[in-house]
């Protein structure tokens, strides 16, 4: 239960230490039978599952209900079932719409740029060069700060007039009176570069501990066998990293997609509309227009689409990987 | 041909240095400048005159030290019961195999990309109802339960990472489940507690969404909230000491990010190869 308000991601999807691998079945070589074994498994995990079952897995099932609800945020409420009303008038909601198709250009410009970024600062902090310690930490520190504080200091950078972004464009003669997140058509692009900036430090890091896995002995042969640089990489570093990319590029689609505390700080969805992701959308039609029941709608076609999206994806790359 | 692309690479990693880092120093740099050179229309990264009173003045006027304590109270409870609750349960996650371990890590994975706002439309009645939204209560159970899946994966890693061996031996000398839990897998597990412990509390320190949709009175606020909030009234914002009180903030994230930097690449790996 965490994706869009998750602040801080969770740093390594997976365990942080090994791989939590343990010899098989290690489970019945500490004493007593299959029956105890299974009670005492159960004991140490009933307090964890409680509270999970009641803020996480019951809200999830009430969410679902809600969305066949005509429910709203006020001090009484009342409501009642109304089928799939809420999923119809969503068809005819414009704004719903436009909020989707920006979340959209929004995740995968986002998700591209994040990976493309993160494969070629991975792919120079992997060779030999001065500044690596430098470069590593500073690549940590814009996944460790908080949103709101990334989104303050991007507010100072592009500010109109004593932002430091358009004093540089100005310096080398460019326009720089541009208000970047005010103006229509800049509004959504500097978002992005924000969101790239925020997301590259992941990408890059896992690429990296992906290449360093990969023998030496491989490039060594390519080399040999007179492959260029470039055929080096296209013939050996990317297959051998295709797994690792095909997780972090669906995994980090889903985290964009579901952001919204970063883009909320930053403009609140405007100017007029132009960076509404549908978190943000969702969110106002629900808190501010206390519309809950249709909000929910909202939420249960995004969880679907993404799902959706996030299969074919999958699948996608389930079907190559077997070709090859 | 080698003389070419050694400088392209230098030229290239500079580019990067400039982006990652740049934003920083500029926040960082504004948060010792006067409000004079801070508006002015000559910009420069290197202040004229420092200025720590940008700090003074954002701990004294801003509500800041209120909404940081409660941030602090907030992720202290909530790193507690995350770690109280997650310690049984990933030594049994990580020693016990079969339907039940799969469920966990299927909860775990999913919890990490379900959208949030979904769950807080119905967590938002239910907490009402039971009287804790706009309450620092209420915001500790959810940090409580947002911060556990992963907690609890991070903590069964440390635990499958201790040989089973030992435990075995100790059953062997004849020391009971108990002492074998006390005596010899908790002091090994220590830093992966303080590891989880740490990640816990920065989860809840950085939190934003459900603070923004359960916390209405300014005293109950976090501290990114109290920031936030600061940022809407543009125009007459006083811009040094907001950067003052973001640099606070990120303060504590990023120490824990470079202690555990190691660790956390280490993890990436694993989990995006098995993932």
């Amino acid at each position: 239960m965490t994706a869009s308000g998750r602040t801080t991601r969770a740093p390594g999807r997976t365990s942080p230490v090994g791989s939590g691998s343990t010899p098989s079945n290690p489970g019945r070589r500490i004493g007593g039978i299959g029956r105890a074994k299974r009670r005492e498994a159960i004991g140490l995990v009933v307090p964890s599952l409680l509270p999970v079952l009641m803020l996480s897995v019951a809200p999830l099932l009430v969410g679902v209900l809600l969305a066949f609800t005509d429910a709203r945020l006020v001090r009484r409420p009342e409501y009642q079932l109304v089928g799939v009303d809420n999923f119809t008038r969503l068809l005819d909601n414009g704004f719903f719409w436009e909020s989707f198709r920006i979340g959209m250009v929004w995740a995968v410009s986002v998700t591209g740029l994040q990976l493309l970024a993160g494969m070629g600062l991975a792919l120079l902090l992997h060779s030999e060069l001065r500044f690596q310690g430098l470069t590593r930490v500073l690549a940590l520190i814009p996944w460790a700060m908080p949103p709101v504080v990334v989104a303050i200091m991007w507010r100072m950078i592009y500010s109109p007039n004593a932002g430091p972004l358009n004093a540089a464009l100005g310096a080398v003669g460019l326009p720089d009176d541009i208000n970047w997140l005010a103006d229509f058509s800049t509004a959504l692009p500097a978002v992005v570069l924000v969101g790239v900036w925020v997301g590259m430090p992941q990408t890059t890091v896992t690429l990296l501990a992906g290449l360093q896995q990969i023998p030496g002995e491989l490039h060594e042969a390519a080399s040999v066998d007179g492959a260029n640089a470039v055929r080096r990489f296209t013939a050996v570093t990317l297959p051998s990293l295709r797994p690792i990319i095909t997780s972090i590029t669906s995994l980090n689609f889903i985290w964009n997609f579901n952001s919204f505390s970063l883009v909320y700080v930053l403009t609140e969805g405007g100017p007029g509309g132009k960076t509404m992701l549908p978190m943000l959308f969702t969110y106002l039609e629900a808190f501010k227009n206390r519309n809950l029941g249709y909000a929910a709608a909202m939420g249960v076609v995004l969880v679907v689409v993404v799902v959706l999206l996030l299969s074919a994806y999958l699948w996608s790359q389930f079907r190559a990987e077997k070709e090859r | 041909m080698r003389a070419v692309v050694k400088p392209a690479q230098y030229l290239a990693l500079f580019a990067y240095i400039v982006f990652l880092g740049f934003p920083l120093l500029w926040l960082i740099s504004a948060s010792v400048k006067s409000s004079g050179e801070l508006n002015s229309l000559t910009v420069n990264l290197i202040p004229r005159s420092f200025r720590w009173e940008n700090f003074t003045d954002a701990l004294d006027r801003q509500g800041l030290v209120r909404s940081a304590a409660n941030s602090i109270v907030v992720a202290l409870i909530s790193t507690g019961l995350v770690v109280l609750i997650a310690l049984p349960a990933a030594y049994a996650l990580a020693r016990f195999r079969g339907l039940f371990r799969t469920v966990g890590t299927g909860w775990i994975l999913v919890s990490q990309v379900f959208p949030v706002i979904l769950i807080i439309l119905p967590l938002f009645l239910i907490l009402r109802t039971i009287g804790l939204t706009d309450s620092l209560v209420g915001l500790t159970l959810v940090h409580t339960t947002y911060t556990l899946p992963f907690a609890l994966w991070m903590l069964q890693g440390y635990v499958a990472a201790i040989p089973n061996e030992l435990e075995e031996a100790g059953a062997m000398d004849g020391a009971g489940r108990l002492r074998v839990l006390r005596d010899i897998v908790f002091p090994l597990l220590m830093p992966g507690i303080v590891a989880t412990a740490m990640f816990a509390f920065v989860s809840s320190w950085n939190e934003f969404f459900f603070a923004l949709v359960l916390l209405q009175s300014p005293d109950n606020y976090t501290l990114p909230i109290t920031l936030k909030m600061f940022v809407g009234g543009e125009g007459k914002v006083a811009l040094g000491p907001l950067a003052a009180g973001s640099v606070l903030a990120a303060i504590p994230s990023i120490v824990f990010f470079s202690i555990m930097q190691k660790k956390l690449t280490g993890g990436l790996l694993t989990g995006a190869v098995k993932g």
